[in-house]
């Protein structure tokens, strides 16, 4: 135990997600020898990310303004939409490059175990984005486990009958990694989803 | 670091640190249990996709300060991906898993009979061949009655005197002749009634022949059933999708 705000902060940083003790301690002991402009810069930099940012009224990514960066670059295409579990799926995607369309942050996957039902996540104001018309596409890109693919599965039972075209992420064999070692399970998906290869 | 060995479905996980989980298992000899299984949150994990939930299993764990480790696991079925892509069957699996967690309370306490009927009520619902909430229901009863809480719809579940009788009720663990009813018990129709107790004893042709109505307040009065006893209800059960 140590004195007053020492022990104050350690408290504090050890309540951080992956922080125990030990590394709360080491992050304490780091920020009283640091320079004292970086430790201010450090603090409102939290400050501020409490105060400025919030969720996107569109998407639910997260946000400066009402609506995120994606959701007003106008380059962005909307016919198409990606449904993702977090918003930090979103920066997933975006780094592959590959995709131009739009998103929609669900909040999580449905897991009634956990108690988390399909209405505790955002589905009605994905429900209410397709209402136009204008999404031809839906890509389904919640996570790659069970959660993941019931929810998928309910998503695409309630979409379906409106006529949007509903797809899912495919999964399979990691790119640069050797057949032998793949798992069952993956493998049996890899040959599920095995697409035909065109000879020009 | 000591090493054994377990046969057991998986419950549910936990995610823990950067890429971990913890693994809650029914296992066929030691009960429930909990481990650590390292990094199978990163896509290149070998042993993730064999660590979800409903995957029946046998791994290798080592004995560690806290909770124990996985170290290898093969799949000996895996249930999990025919329930995710039917998705009135995967709730029910879900209320499924969460019941067998809730009754057996005390990790590594041997649970073979809870183990045996999971297995087995994970086997049906995939096979598809009976509607998933009679399957759930059924599991559901079974699973009370293995832990010792087995009601009765036939004889009085006070005094024993022969059925049919009519009221149902919850703290006496079944129907009650009319000397025995208590204020409280309900009145639910023969034909549920007959139903629970297809479902308990296993016959299903009586079953499969019942009647919607029927089976939505048989679904109804089992889960108060399960409540009662499990002082708490399951968080799962109410949404199980009973369209499927």
């Amino acid at each position: 135990m140590y004195e007053g705000v020492v022990q104050d902060l350690i408290d504090e940083l050890g309540r951080l997600p992956g922080v125990g003790p030990k590394s709360a301690q080491r992050i304490a002991f780091h920020l009283l020898q640091a320079d004292s402009e970086d430790v201010r810069r450090l603090a409102q930099a939290m400050l501020e990310v409490k105060e400025r940012v919030r969720f996107c009224t569109v998407c639910g990514n997260v946000a400066e303004d009402a609506e995120c960066r994606i959701c007003q670059d106008p380059r962005r295409d909307t016919a198409v939409l990606c449904v993702v579990e977090e918003p930090k799926d979103i920066v997933a995607v975006e780094r592959t490059r590959e995709y131009r369309g739009r998103y929609h942050v669900l909040g999580g996957a449905i897991s009634p175990i956990d108690g988390v039902g399909p209405d505790d996540l955002r589905i009605k104001e994905l429900l209410g984005r397709l209402a136009d018309g204008t999404v031809r596409e839906l890509i389904i890109a919640t996570d790659p486990n069970l959660e993941g693919e019931a929810t998928a599965t309910y998503l695409a039972r309630l979409i379906a009958p409106m006529g949007v075209a509903v797809s899912r992420l495919a999964s399979g064999l990691p790119v640069g990694g050797d057949l032998e070692y793949a798992d069952e399970v993956t493998l049996g998906r890899a040959f599920e989803g095995r697409r035909r290869l065109d000879v020009p | 670091m000591s090493l054994y060995r377990v046969e057991g479905v998986v419950l549910r996980t936990h995610k823990l640190g950067e890429a971990d989980r913890i693994v809650t298992l029914l296992t066929r000899d030691q009960g429930r249990i909990r481990a650590v299984a390292k990094g199978v949150r990163r896509t290149a994990s070998r042993i993730g996709a064999r660590l979800e939930p409903f995957g029946h299993v046998d791994a290798q764990l080592y004995t560690g300060r806290t909770l124990d480790g996985v170290t290898q696991v093969e799949t000996i079925a895996a249930y999990g991906a025919s329930l995710a892509a039917d998705y009135p069957r995967w709730t029910a699996g879900q209320a499924m898993l969460e019941t067998a967690e809730r009754l057996t309370p005390e990790e590594g306490t041997p649970a073979r009979q809870q183990f045996l009927l999971l297995v087995g009520g994970l086997r049906a619902l995939v096979a598809g061949e009976h509607a998933a909430p009679l399957v759930l229901d059924a599991y559901l009863l079974r699973s009370l009655a293995v832990a010792g809480w087995a009601p009765t719809f036939t004889d009085c579940a006070r005094c024993g005197a022969p059925g049919p009788h009519t009221a149902f009720h919850l703290a006496s663990g079944g129907v009650l002749c009319a000397a025995c009813r208590q204020p409280g018990s309900a009145a639910p129709a023969a034909a549920s009634l007959e139903l629970m107790a297809a479902l308990l004893s296993g016959d299903w042709a009586v079953a499969a022949a019942s009647e919607e109505r029927a089976r939505r307040e048989a679904s109804g009065l089992v889960a108060a059933y399960l409540s009662w006893h499990l002082e708490r209800g399951l968080r799962s059960l109410p949404l199980v999708d009973r369209s499927g």
